[in-house]
């Protein structure tokens, strides 16, 4: 790695004696050798071990539920079911005013996508609790199941989620977060040439070396300790709270190094369950995702649909940008409507456009719900980006890297969502990159600033 | 048949911390009665080293070595509250309430030393090595050894700090969507160099060469592991990833690591990386969130050369072989 200090010396201060130090990790020995704990590293006296029974349908409705051949199953200590969860309906953003709830603990009437959890069961060893979870018979009548974001979006789709009642999440500004930038018609009726493409992508695993789980102890004092590598202690206690109908005080949450997020470890899925079967069982209690659970059962990367058309002028110039962004967020929204609202902010890209119209959903449909995951909301929508800008430079027979420089926004410029820009570097990332990689522009780009416009 | 080769670029910005804001974190600092300083938080270190860079901005704002400072977080009953680490959020949003205590905790350092060297707690200055000395005057000094002990046990003074940072929640106005997303952003331009089999549809990356700007680089060689390892996600997501590869079949569905494919040690490429410093006006020293924005631009510049390669785009994520031979087939059936 090499620090370019050349670039913005004027801005900064580099008399520091330990900022900017390459001091080693103070973790760094025991993550190589092995030594660091982690929080599945600790056992417990009488620990129960919990498994879930999941849907095996994308889309059904559960008619009944039978674990009485489970409950006879040697090392069986109790089944848990919808009806045992104080609080089952929740959301996890409910607490910073981000509903409705729309998501069940434990499945009750209706199961939304394949793998969702149904019952669960607790048992004196894994194994136990695997083949008596074999052993709990679900009756279903399956229901038409909505599996893709064109679908959920025709007037007659089944609905997916009854708690929002469409099939797709009702911001307060209507079905989609939108920005609205000057007027894009006139852009487009402007523009030497338009380009429409479309951009799409699947879910990602974020695929850490310690996959998701808590471990839960039931202390002396009437308080639960649970051992947890969440990414976000309070989110997790506090929604824990709401969702088992007990006071935080009750609660205590330990981390400590976890082995990997990515985003994959902040939707408070394993806790509650885990710490409501510590309380009725009286024992501690470990959840802990299988590496299949964890690729094919936690949330993943959202698939993504993305429409992009723009006018660009001869000269380089993008004259107006209309995207239409879809974040297909599986059964429930977790941390999906989120990641929509911020792909709306992100858009048109770090490029001054005049003319800018932004439509992006959040949508419903029969699939594995969908969440955090390291840059959601912005990942898919760069890459539609950025392949974008390639094309419309080939369109006009232009370098792609000269394209952008034409295009970058610099400090004063009105960002669509209107806040102006400030701070911004993209032209001298995009100069040093033009050095490293050998890629030569006109020298009137080597001579652009982002503090200033020439001229 | 041959392997061809070409080159794409992608240039990127990202926003630091939770979208819109809102989303506070909280620090506490103090001193032991030698001198030695605790961070306590509830923020959670991934593996990617939030308390070392703590450690460096607590030491920093205090004015001692970093080896002086501990970390102590990841527990509700003692730590105060933290959003959580995601959003690009650790290093900005906690660094700051970590300076905030910092300053509050140094505040009483240099009231205590004042009233040992009989000075004016204004005048006095650290050295960065456990020493406070008058201004201009470096042998009118005492340590801070000698000062924690003196709060402890003569002063009855505690040597602490509380710090809080909020970035101010920001609601869209819903016909528009003026609002505020982020206080400040980070950059990126890579240009990625790859070689095509147009036999097989197989890609190879030869080499990404990424340049970052993420206002300070606090920990220089942790800036590097984590540019680094975003570098090679931000490949394998371009080229491997994806958990239901048959949608809407689930058959193919990947149950482990030998299943969910990624690049190997084999595959991962040559990966340079160049740092720019253009400091954030509210980030702790400056410093922007690097931690996502680091895997994005790789994506498309590995899309693009593919294209400069062989004149086919895939516009679908991954960008398989046998979706990149498809594309060559439909091309070839179309010239």
């Amino acid at each position: 790695m090499k620090l370019a200090k050349t670039y913005f010396a004027d801005e900064r201060n580099d008399d520091f004696s330990e900022i900017g130090q390459p001091l080693p990790r103070t973790d760094l020995r025991g993550h190589v050798t092995g030594r660091t704990v982690y929080f599945a590293d600790r056992t417990f006296p009488g620990m129960l071990y919990l498994k879930m029974v999941r849907s095996p349908h994308h889309h059904a409705r559960i008619l009944s539920i039978d674990t009485s051949e489970a409950e006879k199953h040697p090392g069986v200590v109790r089944i848990l079911t919808a009806k045992d969860v104080p609080q089952n309906l929740y959301t996890i953003l409910i607490l910073i005013q981000v509903g409705p709830e729309d998501e069940h603990v434990l499945a009750e009437d209706k199961v939304r996508w394949k793998g969702e959890a149904v019952v669960a069961v607790l048992a004196e060893t894994e194994r136990a609790a695997q083949e008596a979870a074999a052993k709990v018979k679900v009756e279903y009548e399956v229901l038409e199941p909505v599996l893709s974001i064109e679908d959920a979006l025709k007037p007659d789709a089944p609905i997916v989620n009854e708690h929002h009642g469409r099939n797709y999440y009702l911001y307060d500004s209507g079905e989609c977060r939108k920005i609205r930038f000057g007027d894009v018609e006139e852009g487009f009726a402007a523009a030497d040439h338009i380009l429409e493409e479309t951009y799409q992508s699947s879910p990602i695993e974020h695929a850490p070396v310690e996959t998701t789980g808590c471990i839960v102890v039931p202390e002396a004092n009437g308080r639960f300790t649970c051992y947890t590598n969440t990414q976000a202690m309070f989110f997790t206690l506090d929604n824990a709270s709401i969702i088992l109908q007990m006071p935080g005080h009750r609660l205590h949450m330990v981390g400590g190094t976890v082995g990997g997020g990515f985003g994959g470890k902040v939707d408070v899925i394993v806790e509650p369950i885990a710490i409501l079967a510590a309380k009725l069982t009286g024992r501690p209690v470990s959840f802990i995702y299988t590496r299949e659970e964890e690729m094919q059962i936690s949330s993943p990367r959202a698939a993504e649909k993305i429409v992009m058309k723009d006018g660009v002028m001869r000269d380089g110039r993008i004259v107006a940008r209309k995207v239409t962004a879809y974040v297909d967020a599986g059964a429930y929204s977790r941390h999906s409507p989120y990641g929509a609202q911020k792909a709306a902010a992100h858009f048109p890209g770090p490029y001054t456009i005049p003319n800018v119209w932004i439509d992006s959903y959040c949508v419903y449909t029969n699939r594995t719900p969908s969440s955090a995951m390291r840059g959601f909301g912005v990942t898919i929508a760069d890459f539609a980006l950025e392949v974008q800008m390639d094309k419309l430079a080939r369109l006009i027979g232009m370098d792609p890297l000269e394209f952008r420089f034409i295009n970058a926004y610099r400090d004063g410029d009105m960002k669509a969502h209107r806040q102006p820009t400030e701070g911004a570097a993209l032209i001298e990332c995009m100069q040093e990159a033009s050095i490293v990689a050998d890629w030569p522009v006109d020298e009137r780009f080597m001579a652009m600033s982002s503090r200033v416009r020439e001229g | 048949m041959a392997w061809k080769r070409g080159r794409g670029v992608a240039a990127i910005n990202y926003p630091t911390g939770m979208n819109l804001g809102g989303d506070p974190t909280q620090a506490l600092v103090h001193s032991t009665p030698t001198g030695n300083f605790m961070v306590t938080l509830s923020s959670v270190d991934l593996g990617q080293g939030l308390r070392q860079v703590i450690a460096q901005i607590c030491a920093e704002t205090i004015g001692v070595p970093t080896e002086w400072v501990t970390v102590d977080t990841a527990d509700t009953d003692t730590g105060p509250h933290c959003m959580g680490t995601f959003a690009s959020r650790g290093t900005h949003r906690v660094g700051n309430a970590v300076i905030r205590a910092a300053q509050e905790a140094r505040q009483v350092m240099l009231e205590v030393a004042a009233e040992e060297l009989e000075a004016d707690a204004a005048d006095l200055e650290t050295d960065g090595k456990g020493n406070i000395h008058v201004k201009g005057a470096p042998s009118l000094s005492i340590s801070i050894f000698e000062t924690a002990l003196a709060a402890h046990f003569k002063h009855g003074r505690s040597i602490s700090g509380r710090g809080m940072f909020l970035v101010p929640r920001s609601y869209p106005e819903t016909e528009t969507g003026a609002m505020k997303p982020s206080t400040c952003y980070a950059h990126a331009c890579t240009v990625a160099e790859v070689e095509v089999d147009d036999e097989t549809g197989e890609v190879r990356v030869l080499s990404i060469k990424n340049v970052f700007e993420i206002g300070r680089a606090l920990n220089p060689k942790m800036v590097e592991q984590q540019l680094i390892g975003g570098s090679w996600m931000g490949m394998s997501h371009a080229l491997y990833e994806t958990t239901e590869p048959y949608y809407p079949l689930r058959d193919h569905g990947a149950r482990d690591f030998n299943e969910y494919l990624m690049p190997g040690p084999g595959d991962i490429t040559e990966t340079e990386i160049v740092v720019l410093e253009r400091p954030s006006g509210d980030g702790p020293f400056g410093a922007k969130g690097p931690g996502e924005m680091c895997a994005n631009p790789q994506i498309p510049a590995i899309a693009n050369a593919i294209y400069d390669a062989v004149g086919v785009r895939v516009d679908t994520l991954p960008i398989t072989p046998e979706r990149v031979l498809r594309a060559l087939r439909a091309q070839q059936a179309a010239a």
